[in-house]
């Protein structure tokens, strides 16, 4: 264990902790950018600066680690004008236009703008400011044509979050810095579109508004946004997943970091989720016209889902629910009395919830009298 | 699992058999992956060189179906070279002489020629294996979906039981489930022997205490698997279905066949949120709520009971499945009263102790795994610490039996199917989602790069795959990802299913169906006017 001092605050911590963390066990807050907790320090950003006694110029907090007897001071005058500084110039090089950015309400960087009161570049707005720096911009095409993630790399501030995410958590390496200095980029191989596993894990760490989901655009940012905790419908691991609820619509699918998940998903958890919306959704119940035969020319198994949808609508009428209970009810009465219980049979699901299989069950033995009950966890 | 997936950080070594875990567990994946960056040691068993393989130590190639010829080498070499954990063989297990001789054949080389992995390779891994305490076994279905697929899990049993490799942290047997709550469908007791909990419906007490709660005379006889609903409707002894969320059509072996008996069928009733290929063939069609619109549990992977929360109100007349089976279950005589998914979830857990001490507020922010008897026990991640239940735990042999099919003349390649990253299942979800199926929209066909030229198929070249039960047409995706003789296509296209070609051959125990080996046959297609 090391002791040190931070802001006049003793702290014991364990050796190889850095001067970041150690502060935030002290609830102390030093602003980053590049700095994620799950994943390597970088030192990238220079927000993280602190002063230590003895050290002439101020230390990346992210990257130093923690001495014996260390004294920091995590915010004099000097180091929060150096701080605002390193954000004005990541700025005149930021479209800034907040106005219409997915990221708006949820961005580090705007955070970070709106706490130091900086505006954008020039001219000085507002009195006593001094404007910004002015200068070349990066301007980039936006050219990917990958459907899922949106890569708008003028926003992008270099912090190397994405680099990191993709190489040590999910082993895939599809992007890295390219070329040097104020041409530097962050690509795929050859500058050409991202082909990759598509987690999503670049776009749930990005702290600006650089990659977002294509299928949020325009759906709606954090304003009348209800957030709805749940458990992800796809496979057995059962990822922890945040609904983003707007309108009746759910417009966004996030993972929260202190899940047993750590914030992780994966392309069908983090983008699979607008069949919810489908306009196929069943609707209405359905009970068969034509007799059976019918389905022999209608149904083919290399039928597209559209013609699926027009021998839906020549095949079934749709009914009320009274209808379609008091029907399916006398049907099952009749097989009953006639063939007995065994010879009807259900197939529960491993998609739906425990209750509605428990329930399911409780239906086929304890209302039809038939153990006749399964589902597909063969298949 | 017996172990949890928090626990494959601080496991020595991996040891994943027949499971795609990059494409089809990813976030189980990335958990393997951060051991592995702190120095776990991963082995990988599969036909195809899988992407978990990039991160392995060693790759077992195997030919499908061979597993249990693996497993069984992997044995006999611990065995011959002293790695067993004795004291645990002799304190927990029984059969350990009888099984131990069953094994002899087993010697690398006779595992090497069955399976086509180099014998140095099968030692390597099981010295790995065996040489670990700490080591965890991973499986889906490369290994239950076969003839044998019941034997291949025991010798997977027999592996642990050898070096003691469970009943402790960061140990275990670890099937990976590849549906959000197959779990908690199993639990609830959607099996046709066992009421919620696991308890037989054959044992007269048991079905006492049912019949007690639930107030009805029940039936003692063991009922139909779901692979055997499909022959009884076949005979016509079963003349109605009630389908909830399944797509047999799609998932089913010998898709011609599934057709042709649902059709058999007096009354077919389908609920589901989509009108799915199983729809089209029903009575009646049932809308339903999905995930997103109700609120209830899922039970993972681990035995964690998670909450699933309500978010948004149903399209159109489509209903909760709770409300539609209720409403059915009292026009048959049966009323059922609930006033939420808690109260249905509260009284499954009064029926079965390892869920009694789990209730909604107490998984509001975090699962809690099963057993959990009590309100104030923290839940269990690892099985089998106080021992097994039966006391001593056998050791099964098994024998190398091939699969239904092998390769021959007429059909010389064979056939493995699964699942890929972008697609899920029967494709019903994400087939009707735009941007999984502009990047991952079409079905394929891997096929060897030897295998190819010789054929004379180029990469992207539609050509014909055809077995005894059916052909398809489906793009080849020339790939060195697979081995010669083999190919793979995933199931979820139904425009080239995959279904259309696999046999309906059954595990005799499990009644799992072969998915994972069938003989095929490829053919170039002829374009009229060339």
């Amino acid at each position: 264990m090391v002791k040190l001092n931070i802001d006049g605050r003793m702290i014991e911590v364990a050796e190889g902790t850095t001067i970041l963390n150690a502060s935030r066990m002290l609830n102390i807050e030093i602003p980053t950018l590049c700095n994620h907790p799950k994943l390597t320090p970088f030192g990238g950003c220079r927000l993280c600066l602190v002063e230590v006694k003895g050290v002439p110029r101020p230390l990346t907090s992210c990257t130093t680690p923690v001495s014996e007897g260390m004294e920091v001071t995590t915010s004099t005058p000097a180091l929060e004008d150096l701080r605002k500084t390193v954000l004005e110039l990541i700025l005149s090089d930021h479209p800034n236009d907040c106005m219409i950015c997915e990221k708006a309400g949820d961005c580090t960087l705007q955070e970070l703008a709106y706490f130091y009161g900086i505006s954008p570049y020039n001219p000085p707005l507002l009195k006593g400011d001094k404007g910004g720096f002015l200068g070349e911009r990066r301007i980039y095409e936006k050219r990917d044509g990958n459907p899922f993630i949106e890569r708008n790399m003028e926003k992008c501030i270099l912090c190397g979050r994405c680099v990191k995410v993709c190489d040590e958590i999910q082993g895939v390496g599809a992007i890295d810095f390219a070329y040097r200095g104020f041409k530097s980029k962050i690509c795929p191989p050859f500058e050409r579109d991202l082909d990759c596993e598509f987690c999503g894990q670049c776009v749930a760490v990005c702290p600006t508004g650089a990659l977002t989901g294509k299928m949020w655009q325009l759906r709606g940012r954090q304003k009348d946004i209800k957030e709805v905790d749940t458990t992800c419908a796809y496979c057995g691991t059962g990822c922890n997943i945040t609904l983003h609820v707007r309108k009746n619509e759910v417009v966004r699918v996030t993972a929260k970091e202190d899940k047993w998940n750590e914030g992780w998903l994966c392309v069908k958890g983090r983008f699979g989720y607008t069949f919810i919306n489908s306009p196929d959704r069943l609707k209405k119940p359905l009970i068969r016209i034509a007799p059976k035969h019918i389905a022999d020319f209608g149904f083919r198994i290399s039928d597209l889902n559209s013609e699926v949808r027009n021998q839906q609508s020549a095949i079934f009428k749709e009914v009320s629910w009274d209808e379609a209970l008091d029907y399916i009810s006398a049907k099952l009465k009749e097989i009953k009395e006639k063939h007995g219980p065994d010879s009807i049979a259900g197939l529960s699901s491993a998609r739906c919830t425990t209750e509605e299989n428990y329930l399911f069950q409780k239906f086929m033995r304890a209302a039809v009298g038939t153990n006749n009950v399964d589902h597909c966890a063969r298949l | 699992m017996t172990n949890s997936i928090r626990e494959i950080e601080g496991m020595e070594v991996i040891f994943v058999i027949g499971s795609n875990t990059k494409e089809t567990h990813p976030v189980i994946a990335n958990r393997m992956l951060k051991a592995i960056r702190k120095g776990t040691r991963l082995i990988v068993a599969d036909p195809r060189r899988v992407p978990l393989v990039r991160f392995s130590e060693i790759f077992l190639q195997l030919k499908p179906g061979a597993d249990a010829a693996l497993l069984n080498g992997m044995a006999h070499v611990i065995l011959k070279e002293g790695l067993c954990n004795d004291e645990f063989i002799n304190e927990r297990t029984e059969g350990f002489d009888e099984w131990k001789k069953s094994i002899e054949t087993f010697t690398p080389h006779n595992a090497s020629k069955i399976t086509g992995i180099p014998e140095e390779e099968i030692i390597k891994a099981a010295r790995l294996y065996g040489g670990s305490r700490k080591a965890g076994i991973f499986y889906t279905m490369g290994v239950t979906q076969h003839t044998h697929g019941t034997d291949n899990v025991n010798a997977i049993a027999n592996l642990a039981l050898l070096t003691g490799n469970i009943g402790r942290e960061h140990t275990g047997i670890s099937p990976l489930r590849g549906q959000n709550n197959v779990q908690g469908a199993c639990d609830a007791g959607c099996l046709p022997n066992v009421y919620p909990g696991y308890q037989r419906v054959d044992i007269p007490m048991v079905k006492k205490k049912f019949e007690d709660i639930w107030g009805v005379p029940l039936s003692d006889k063991e009922g139909l698997k779901s692979t055997e609903m499909t022959l009884a409707a076949d005979k016509g002894s079963l003349k109605a279905l009630y389908v909830m969320g399944e797509n047999p059509v799609m998932t089913d072996p010998n898709i011609g066949h599934t057709i042709e008996v649902l059709k058999k069928l007096d009354f077919l009733l389908v609920q589901d949120i989509f009108f799915t290929e199983t729809a089209a063939l029903a009575d009646v069609v049932l809308p339903a709520a999905c995930f997103a619109e109700k609120t209830g549990t899922f039970i993972n992977t681990e035995r964690k009971v998670q909450l699933v929360r309500k978010a948004v109100e149903p399209p159109g007349d489509a209903k909760e499945d709770t409300w539609i089976i209720a409403e059915l279950s009292g026009r048959l005589g049966y009323p059922m009263k609930y006033s939420s998914a808690e109260e249905i979830f509260e009284e499954l857990s009064s029926l079965w102790p390892a869920l009694s001490g789990i209730s909604y507020s107490r998984i509001r922010t975090h699962g809690i795994h099963w057993p959990c008897p009590t309100k104030d026990h923290p839940g269990t991640e690892y099985l089998f610490k106080a021992g097994f239940p039966r006391g001593k735990v056998s050791f099964t042999t098994v024998r190398y039996l091939p699969p239904a099919e092998a390769a021959g003349l007429d059909y010389p390649f064979v056939l493995t199917t699964g699942r890929n990253l972008f697609q899920y299942h029967s494709g019903s979800m994400t087939r009707r989602i735009a941007s999984i199926e502009k990047h991952a929209g079409e079905p394929y066909v891997e096929i060897n790069t030897e295998d190819a030229k010789k054929a004379g198929i180029k990469d992207g070249e539609k050509i014909k795959v055809a077995s005894r039960r059916g052909q398809i047409e489906i793009k080849a995706r020339v790939t060195d990802r697979i081995s010669n003789g083999i190919l793979f296509i995933p199931m979820h296209y139904r425009e080239a299913a995959a279904n259309v070609i696999t046999t309906d051959a059954l595990d005799p125990h499990g009644k799992t169906p072969e998915f994972k080996v069938c003989a095929v046959k490829i053919g170039k297609i002829k374009v009229s006017g060339e």
